[in-house]
């Protein structure tokens, strides 16, 4: 009894680790998504819009498999290289906080949707799509496509693709001209103030 | 009457194009009228369209407007599918007419999807696509009064032909009509409010984040999901992450003419290393009678006071018809 108890832990145990560890991109993003729906149908809160929980589910769940430094250097684009290693990490935590909080509010939307997994296309061995559609009565399918690539901690996501629109590559006309303007301080700048007045419209909603 | 004004509207702005058709970043060259017209359009939904859309999503029951959404959804599906036939995809444009046809009887009017359920998918066509995929470029991006960001081609589509397509323009009872479309426009923005608030939020510069987001949506629908790798390398070099842009960045991606008549050479690896581009040679204004075609060449720099600019510009034909043409 004891031994069949303590080999069933050893195996929950591992198979935690090899979820996180070693599956291939599709299987992971199919693993993540269909966790973090349960998640959601499971909890009336969030489904309310508690945003405070949302974040945690996203910060626990989601956000571990996010190459972040990659997609502010694709948003970016050519003045990436321009920016002092302190500039790229202050542009990566605002631009993080930023998406961070767009992905929640996006997963506090969802609505029993179905979502099914297509054949994943790969660009190289350690970079592929993993392809996604979420279903909806009376509309065309939207995609959403996850850009990954290979690093020793397991595949991480460095774009996604909303029914043909990149979340991350579409600030990089808005992230040029505020360059233009204001150079990289400017940028992070103009970020950070926006990450700020999303949080108090979020506090000032919250204690209505 | 109000299509008349638009359909003039765009003319004039089509005309004032052939003046100033530069390519900026974004193919924007009317962005000052864009902008206005965003803002009015922007003042005008918060105003009226998204406090009503609002109040009908509190309201109706979900069921309820999903039927609706479904219903004017089926009208759609007829033009849907002779605009995937126009584009030579039959087998698409004949799952349409199915769905149109099961939708319609099972469906109740197409109060149900019932044809999603069977396994024929919804398609998203219109006109501006049809001429797309036909080969036609897109022009500059307009935002229409009232019905927001388009561009000069889907614009005309949109005002001159898709309405042929619409069933509701064939309602005789103007007033049912009217109505009809009413609701339709409400609907439809209650089905965005989600949408449209993830967009403000998400933001830095509202009318930016639209009009990317439209451009790169219009590109996706029009290879149906699967649009081909940008056809500009230059366009990828602009990606300093990319591995595409690396190997890119080796050739010379741009030769233009400054406004000094200068020639007017960039590369991409020299736009990607910071500390040329600021002293000043990253840009290489070469004289006007050479030949300056000359790439890796070492030039002594001259810089005109005003670079800055000359960069933005050698920057902004990377993406446009210039270096096409000078494709050797």
């Amino acid at each position: 009894m004891m031994m069949k108890l303590f080999s069933a832990l050893c195996f929950s145990l591992f198979a935690h680790a090899a979820a996180a560890q070693g599956l291939g991109p599709d299987a992971l993003v199919k693993s993540i998504t269909n966790e973090v729906i349960a998640i959601i149908k499971a909890d009336k809160d969030i489904q309310a819009g508690h945003q405070k929980k949302i974040n945690d589910l996203v910060d626990a769940k989601v956000l571990p498999h996010f190459n972040f430094s990659r997609m502010t250097a694709l948003a970016v684009g050519r003045n990436w290289p321009k920016a002092t290693p302190e500039q790229q990490k202050a542009l990566t935590g605002e631009f993080r906080t930023l998406l961070v909080r767009t992905y929640s509010s996006a997963l506090s939307a969802y609505k029993n949707q179905v979502i099914e997994f297509r054949p994943l296309r790969a660009a190289a061995d350690t970079e592929v799509t993993v392809r996604t559609q979420v279903k909806q009565s009376g509309t065309e399918p939207i995609s959403i496509d996850y850009s990954m690539e290979q690093t020793p901690n397991g595949w991480k996501v460095f774009d996604v693709v909303v029914g043909g629109v990149s979340l991350v590559t579409n600030y990089r006309e808005t992230f040029n001209a505020e360059i233009r303007d204001g150079g990289i301080d400017g940028l992070v700048k103009s970020l950070a103030s926006k990450n700020r007045s999303l949080e108090n419209t979020q506090a000032s909603s919250k204690s209505k | 009457m109000l299509r008349r004004l638009i359909t003039v509207l765009l003319l004039t702005a089509l005309v004032g194009l052939g003046g100033c058709a530069t390519t900026g970043g974004s193919n924007d060259p009317l962005e000052g009228y864009n902008r206005a017209m965003f803002g009015i359009n922007d003042a005008v939904d918060k105003v009226i369209i998204k406090p009503v859309a609002t109040g009908y999503k509190a309201v109706m029951p979900e069921f309820a407007r999903t039927g609706v959404t479904n219903f004017f959804s089926n009208l759609g599906d007829v033009w849907i599918a002779i605009n995937n036939i126009l584009q030579g995809k039959i087998g698409d444009g004949v799952s349409d007419l199915g769905r149109f046809t099961i939708n319609t009887t099972v469906g109740i009017v197409g109060l149900f999807d019932v044809a999603s359920s069977a396994g024929l998918e919804k398609h998203n066509e219109d006109f501006g696509q049809t001429l797309g995929r036909w080969g036609m470029g897109s022009g500059a991006y307009v935002v229409l009064p009232f019905f927001g960001p388009s561009n000069v081609r889907d614009g005309f589509s949109r005002l001159l032909v898709d309405w042929h397509g619409d069933p509701l323009w064939y309602v005789r009872n103007i007033p049912t009509r009217n109505e009809l479309i009413g609701v339709r426009v409400i609907d439809d923005r209650a089905n965005l409010l989600d949408v449209s608030r993830l967009a403000e939020e998400a933001a830095l510069d509202h009318y930016a984040y639209v009009r990317d987001a439209f451009l790169q949506r219009r590109r996706s629908l029009i290879y149906d999901g699967d649009p081909p790798p940008e056809p500009n390398p230059a366009k990828s070099s602009d990606a300093g992450a990319e591995p595409v842009a690396r190997a890119a960045a080796k050739e010379p991606v741009a030769l233009i003419t400054n406004q000094w008549g200068e020639r007017v050479t960039t590369a991409a690896d020299e736009e990607l290393t910071p500390a040329r581009e600021f002293a000043g040679t990253g840009a290489k204004p070469v004289s006007a009678g050479k030949d300056a075609v000359v790439s890796g060449a070492v030039y002594e720099p001259k810089i005109p006071n005003n670079h800055e600019a000359l960069l933005a510009i050698s920057a902004g034909s990377r993406e446009g018809f210039v270096q096409a043409s000078l494709k050797p």
